[in-house]
């Protein structure tokens, strides 16, 4: 099952819009694809493979809200920017989206433009805005990286929603006329609340990684002396 | 879902369509969604027809009716909200039934239901017919960025981790005591999401290691992509499909 925001479907939002958003989106990813290539080393590819199965799966979780139709589920953008970083991040939850609207009509191929613009870049992108920023903020123990993680996924989860509420102005089938505000106010509402379950989730996945093994997690490698890597091969060859 | 399984939705068979090479099925699927969202919602009758060829490519696909119907309930949600804009809708304003609907509302809510349900149809197909695996060598083939397709990989192989992972865990958590009986098992789900992510990677990454010390470097061995790639006559067969849906699309446009 999808959601109505999340997961845009054929026919929701006229085709120029969905061809702007698609070529934008793809432009995106283009850059993504160039810094990520960077990123993904050893450790970061099996990671990333990880992320994504991570997000496939947590994504069929769906809470229904109050009126039926209503649903929304989790992303997986504000975890995939703190354990892969943000080009990575983007990529996975892409990668996700592209598979989800091939195999499983859940979201419209010609839509994917959107579902990826919402979900994997603006999703994404806000949450590193703000892990960037809250690691700066906060005290370097557990407790902040948890505020961290929870307050990003649950902003990402917002701005994403959003996403879908501006493209709807843009290019909605229907004129909604007055009612745009309620729509965007309906989406706030409901993806606040999934936000919360969202921000729970991130929170406890990366403060328990961040435990046991802090080399996983993107967002903390700056701000220490590198430890040294456990011994890993290189791609094809010995080191 | 690990190298050579198929997924939930794929129907082992040897129709002419699942013998296409996937490349040339993705492509295909692709441009006839495209051409299906281009058509002005006005003209009814295309829509027909893009039935009709859904209708004809389930049959060379030798897949049902009834398989297809029950598993296209997954555009339930989008349903539901077309049938809300009729009432929420601007503009012009007729009586059905005693009920006052917006024009422009029926007309969102039909373009929302036709769209969206063949969209779904399509993809469907592509599903009943392509394994996961075959649907990476085509986006490879595609020239899918290989860091795209290695994620892609990574992922479908990891599904099955993680669902072992959440087995073991939960089995390990029922022989200590635990009795996790419906909604009650989420808290202590939810409790260990942390651990279950930390026990998949570990396990992951000696998936990883294996792979590298048997020579993976980024992209899967020619073996495993199984048929070698499209034949210019298959492209030329499956074009078929999206060049009807573009005529179709393009005399709808014409005839508005």
């Amino acid at each position: 099952m999808d959601t109505l925001a999340m997961h845009i479907s054929n026919g929701i939002i006229d085709g120029p819009v969905a061809a702007i958003f698609a070529a934008f989106a793809l432009a995106v990813l283009t850059l993504c694809v160039l810094r990520g290539r960077r990123d993904l080393d050893d450790r970061l590819a099996p990671m990333a493979g990880l992320v994504a199965a991570f997000i496939f799966a947590v994504q069929m979780l769906n809470f229904p809200i109050f009126t039926a139709g209503v649903s929304g589920h989790l992303l997986g953008g504000a975890l995939a920017a703190l354990l892969v970083g943000p080009w990575v991040g983007a990529l996975c939850v892409a990668v996700v989206l592209v598979v989800q609207a091939l195999v499983f009509g859940d979201g419209g191929v010609a839509m994917l433009g959107l579902n990826i613009t919402n979900m994997a870049i603006l999703g994404t992108a806000a949450a590193y805005l703000l892990i960037a920023l809250l690691l700066r903020v906060l005290p370097r123990t557990p407790a902040g990286l948890g505020v961290t993680a929870f307050v990003s996924a649950l902003v990402s989860v917002v701005v994403a929603s959003q996403g879908f509420v501006l493209q709807y102005w843009l290019g909605g089938t229907v004129d909604l006329g007055g009612n745009l505000a309620g729509l965007a106010g309906t989406m706030a509402g409901v993806h606040l609340l999934i936000g919360i379950g969202e921000g729970l989730i991130t929170a406890t996945t990366v403060v328990t990684v961040a435990k046991v093994r802090p080399d996983l997690v993107y967002a903390l490698r700056a701000r220490k002396p590198v430890v040294p890597a456990p011994a890993v091969p290189a791609t094809g060859g010995v080191r | 879902m690990g190298a050579g399984h198929a997924h939930v939705l794929y129907r082992e068979s040897a129709s002419p369509v699942h013998r296409l090479a996937p490349e040339v099925k993705i492509a295909a699927m692709v441009l006839f969604t495209v051409a299906v969202v281009a058509t002005p919602r006005e003209a009814y009758w295309a829509f027909g027809a893009y039935a009709l060829l859904v209708v004809a490519v389930a049959a060379l696909a030798w897949v049902g009716p009834r398989w297809l119907l029950s598993r296209a309930l997954i555009e339930l949600p989008f349903v539901l909200f077309a049938f809300a804009l009729p009432f929420f809708g601007t503009g012009e304003r007729v009586e059905v039934a005693g009920l006052s609907l917006s024009v422009d509302g029926l007309h969102g809510a039909w373009n929302i239901l036709a769209k969206g349900t063949l969209g779904v149809l399509a993809s469907l197909l592509l599903a009943a017919t392509t394994t996961t695996r075959d649907l990476i060598v085509g986006l490879d083939r595609l020239r899918c960025p290989q860091i795209l397709t290695q994620i892609a990989t990574f992922m479908l192989r990891y599904l099955d981790v993680l669902v072992g992972e959440a087995r073991r865990m939960r089995v390990a958590r029922v022989s200590r005591g635990d009795d996790p009986r419906f909604l009650w098992q989420l808290r202590g789900f939810a409790a260990g999401v942390g651990a279950l992510f930390l026990r998949a990677f570990e396990r992951g990454e000696r998936v990883y290691l294996a792979m590298v010390s048997r020579g993976y470097t980024g992209r899967m061995p020619a073996v495993w992509q199984g048929a070698g790639a499209a034949t210019a006559g298959q492209w030329a067969v499956a074009a078929t499909v999206p060049l009807a849906a573009a005529t179709i699309a393009a005399v709808a446009v014409v005839l508005r």
